[in-house]
């Protein structure tokens, strides 16, 4: 096979921290070349080297594409080319249409004026080869992030893409959106395109990736050959650079104390179409000392629910109960429901997580700012002693509790919102997808943290979509569906089947009486 | 014993070299503002043959600022949660002419007509903040329509003519300069007590506060730009209280500032309210999930600023012993000029109470300068505007570099 792409010795240093040292990256024409590493680990700024984000000069080495060494300036250089990179958060428009989105920038247009009938029959051949079903005229607003993540790469295609790569494509998708995505790449390589794929999903890149090459700490540390049969556990080894003999800290025998939370016929509307029902009528319980997964597909009502309950912090017209400790409690602003005893992790740290200008020091105190400060008056000292203290404990890796959130890693910044609320001290804890996004090494770290709250005898509760995770590291599971929960098991009995059998089973029921209904 | 000092002071001279270089460039803003300050008072100094910082200068330029400084510290708040409030100028005008109208046509005594305006400010301030905060109207049009309607009700009230004069006791709020207990001739020996005072213990606080931090931990700062920052304070207020007491002493509205400029620095910097006005600005949501009530400081935050720009109004009115229709007109530009030169983010999250305050005197520095040159109107809008501009420009470079 030919080769298509070589990077050479790219070294790339930030005032400071060395990014990438001596890194060598070799993808051959027409397979899918997977990219791995930790958070950090410098894939990101490898990509931003090839696509002339950092432009020639700017680092050391070589880049050879087609045999040709390359100098790119910017990322129309690399684009003239065919590389085409597809971040993690997609560069689309939300209120314009499919089409223009995909001419965007490259417009189909004569002397400035824009051919519409063009325009759209050629979105339209794109669109039917990313498998995509929708008019070309739709806005990109009203699709999901899996057609969103489709139009991207149909936009990729209208440029004349040799070397498509993807970062982290399906973090957003649900299961179904991330398995079409994954054929389509597929089905990409037989027609010659090469991509690479950016992920932290082992087992998609054991799916489709030819060759995988692995980054650690901003060296090349491996090239596997998946024709060779590569497990996962030796894509970690490389990773992490140590063999992780489990990927979930040991669980201790379930030993669940008191009911801590309990919520009975809880109800939340969505607050914009108030007929829309998103949680309905559910129960459920969760005690001192144990820890509760929430099973589900994407928009089953998981993250509405959680919301909901802490201080209506989502949704209107909610209705039902909640207890603590058995008495009832009343959560109606997250102020009160953090005095109740409740804490929501959120599953979007930049948006709902942090201020992320300020610095740890700043953001670990501010769920309980009456705790460091004297009558009002923040006391300096017990603020860096208390941001100290989580720094220390959860192993965020920063250059000092004073650096701002927004230069943390993913993984790092999970771990200062994860300490803000530990700080809280709260009797019930829900995190909400507590490990998306984040490498193998921090997932574990906070695996150990969740199983150590529930040793002291807090009650968490996981939300996850990654059904492994939750039954590595769960004592019983809830199973949500379409806003009701339509499955309780205990995770010793659990497994991957049964929940997605708990949850298509709730489809066919509601297809059966939507059936009887009409008949 | 040589070799030891040796190794403890040669060996890290480079790396501290490099590490004050580090410092200053990461902190180049807060440093820059200052350098500017000054670099304009010294062009304006040499420019203006000595009048800019003679005795009689620099106790006007205190009084003619008075009131944009009082605003700019209320604004700063507002623009620090992440909103704006373009109508303090009317705000200004309205409660200076309502204090006229009770002062002057119904012979209300001045301390209760000051009292009341400045309620019907913190209550004007309320009913803006109230539609921005519990609604969610962008505060911008909810304070562009308060600038259209105060500025109408300040004609209504005054009924388009001037009113005034005021009592001489109420004038003093403005004009009136602190007794001199010691009585000497021609020199307030009080106020430059005062002012020694001030200083010394600004550089006392600034002192202990480095020596707390250097138990903790290592100070950010290098010791140079320490000593000279809290230097360059000590003698620069030593020395403007020596010149303004070598003329009739320090103003009354000059003992106001510094006692607001004091308070709302602590408020904004020590306390858990200042905490989380910063973290509202910074970003809402995550500050309403940790469980603070954004809705009821953003509230507070324009109910405060209300009240500020009464007081304002108030110092106004007073200086000009008149209340006029067309007084505060564009006073909230100047305002909010000033709180961006001074450092803050429109994104709201970022800026300091002393930004502000320098930032209102870089404007006046260069009114007076120009002023006192004889430029015309014309030059020296064209002029503050460039400079502000070039404020923000550089704020924008600066970030992105780091």
């Amino acid at each position: 096979m030919t080769t298509i792409l070589e990077m050479r010795g790219i070294t790339k240093e930030f005032p400071g921290v060395k990014a990438l040292d001596d890194v060598n990256m070799r993808v051959a024409e027409g397979e899918i070349h997977a990219l791995v590493g930790e958070n950090g680990a410098g894939k990101s700024t490898l990509m931003k080297v090839l696509s002339g984000v950092y432009p020639h000069g700017s680092y050391d080495g070589e880049i050879l594409f087609d045999g040709q060494t390359r100098a790119f300036r910017g990322i129309r250089d690399s684009e003239d080319v065919g590389v085409i990179i597809i971040h993690q958060e997609l560069a689309l428009i939300p209120l314009l249409s499919i089409a223009e989105n995909i001419f965007l920038g490259n417009e189909r247009a004569k002397g400035g004026v824009i051919d519409w009938r063009e325009t759209e029959a050629r979105a339209a051949e794109l669109l039917k080869r990313v498998g995509l079903n929708e008019s070309p005229k739709t806005l990109v607003d009203d699709l999901g992030l899996g057609k969103q993540q489709l139009v991207e790469i149909a936009k990729a295609l209208s440029k004349d893409v040799r070397l498509l790569i993807l970062d982290e494509p399906t973090s957003s998708l649900n299961e179904q959106d991330s398995e079409k995505l994954l054929d389509l790449l597929a089905e990409f390589r037989a027609q010659g395109v090469t991509s690479i794929l950016i992920s932290h999903k082992l087992n998609e890149i054991s799916r489709v990736a030819d060759t995988i090459t692995v980054l650690r700490d901003g060296s090349t540390v491996a090239r596997l050959d998946c024709s060779d049969g590569i497990s996962e556990d030796d894509i970690i080894k490389d990773m992490v650079g140590r063999s992780l003999d489990d990927r979930y800290p040991p669980k201790e025998a379930p030993n669940p104390g008191q009911v801590a939370l309990e919520v009975r016929n809880w109800t939340v509307h969505h607050p914009l179409h108030a007929d829309r029902q998103v949680v309905k009528d559910v129960s459920f319980n969760v005690s001192r000392g144990e820890v509760v997964g929430i099973a589900g597909l994407m928009g089953a009502g998981r993250t509405e629910l959680a919301m909901s309950l802490f201080g209506r912090a989502w949704g209107r017209d909610i209705s039902g109960e909640a207890l603590i400790g058995g008495q009832p409690a009343d959560l109606s602003t997250p102020r009160k429901a953090i005095n109740a005893g409740l804490a929501y992790v959120t599953e979007d740290r930049k948006t709902f997580g942090l201020v992320l200008d300020d610095t740890i020091r700043r953001n670990v105190p501010l769920a309980k700012l009456d705790a460091i400060a004297d009558r009002g008056v923040v006391n300096r000292k017990r603020e860096a002693e208390v941001a100290e203290r989580y720094r220390d404990r959860l192993n965020i890796k920063s250059s000092s509790i004073d650096q701002e959130t927004v230069n943390l890693s993913g993984g790092n910044q999970q771990k200062v919102v994860l300490s803000k609320w530990l700080f809280a001290d709260p009797d019930v804890l829900i995190l909400d997808e507590p490990t998306r996004g984040i490498d193998v090494g921090a997932k574990f770290e906070i695996y150990t943290v969740i199983r150590e709250l529930a040793k002291a005898g807090k009650a968490v509760i996981v939300i996850s979509s990654e059904m492994p995770e939750l039954l590595g590291i769960t004592d019983r599971l809830y199973v949500m569906n379409e806003g009701r929960f339509v499955g309780e098991m205990s995770t010793s009995e659990a497994s991957q089947e049964k929940i997605m059998a708990a949850i298509i089973r709730s489809g066919d029921r509601k297809s059966a009486a939507s059936q009887e209904e009409v008949a | 014993m040589s070799e030891i000092t040796n190794t403890g002071l040669d060996a890290p001279a480079g790396q501290q070299a490099r590490a004050s270089w580090r410092f200053l460039q990461t902190h180049l803003r807060e440093y820059g503002i200052l350098f500017a300050l000054i670099a304009i008072m010294a062009f304006f100094q040499v420019a203006t043959g000595g009048i800019l910082l003679r005795p009689v200068n620099v106790t006007n330029l205190i009084l003619q600022n008075s009131y944009i400084i009082i605003m700019a510290i209320g604004m700063l708040l507002v623009i620090v949660a992440g909103h704006i409030d373009l109508s303090v100028g009317s705000v200004l005008g309205f409660t200076g002419a309502l204090a006229a109208v009770m002062i002057v046509n119904w012979d209300v005594p001045y301390l209760l007509a000051g009292i009341l305006c400045l309620a019907a400010g913190a209550l004007i301030g309320a009913a803006q903040g109230f539609w921005v905060a519990y609604f969610r109207i962008p505060s911008f049009i909810v304070t562009l329509a308060g600038m259209l309607v105060f500025k109408g009700l300040t004609l209504w009230l005054l009924a388009g003519q001037s009113v005034g004069p005021f009592p001489a006791q109420f004038q003093l709020i403005s004009s009136g300069f602190i007794n001199d207990v010691f009585a000497m001739e021609g020199f307030n020996l009080l106020s430059f007590l005062i002012g020694l005072a001030v200083a010394g213990g600004l550089a006392f606080m600034a002192i202990r506060g480095r020596q707390r931090e250097a138990k903790t931990g290592t100070p950010a700062e290098p010791f140079a730009f320490f000593a000279a920052k809290t230097a360059l304070i000590f003698f620069g207020i030593s020395w403007m209280s020596w010149l303004m007491a070598d003329f009739r002493g320090l103003p009354n509205v000059f003992i106001v500032m510094a006692l607001l400029i004091a308070i709302y620095s602590f408020l904004t910097s020590r306390t858990t309210i200042g905490r989380r006005i910063y973290a509202i600005g910074g970003n809402e949501k995550a500050a309403m999930l940790s469980g603070i009530n954004s809705k009821r400081l953003v509230f507070l935050t324009f109910a405060n600023m209300g009240m500020l720009a009464a007081l304002a109004g108030l110092v106004f009115a007073a200086r000009l012993n008149t209340a006029t229709p067309k007084a505060g007109a564009t006073f909230e530009l100047d305002v909010i000029a000033a709180v961006f030169i001074g450092g803050a983010s429109m994104a709201g999250g970022v800026g300091t109470v002393v930004g502000a305050v320098i930032g209102a005197f870089i404007m006046g520095v260069m009114n007076n300068g120009m002023s006192i040159l004889g430029i015309g109107i014309d030059y020296q809008q064209v002029i503050k505007g460039l400079v502000l501009l070039a404020a923000v420009i550089f704020d924008v470079m600066n970030k992105k570099k780091g």
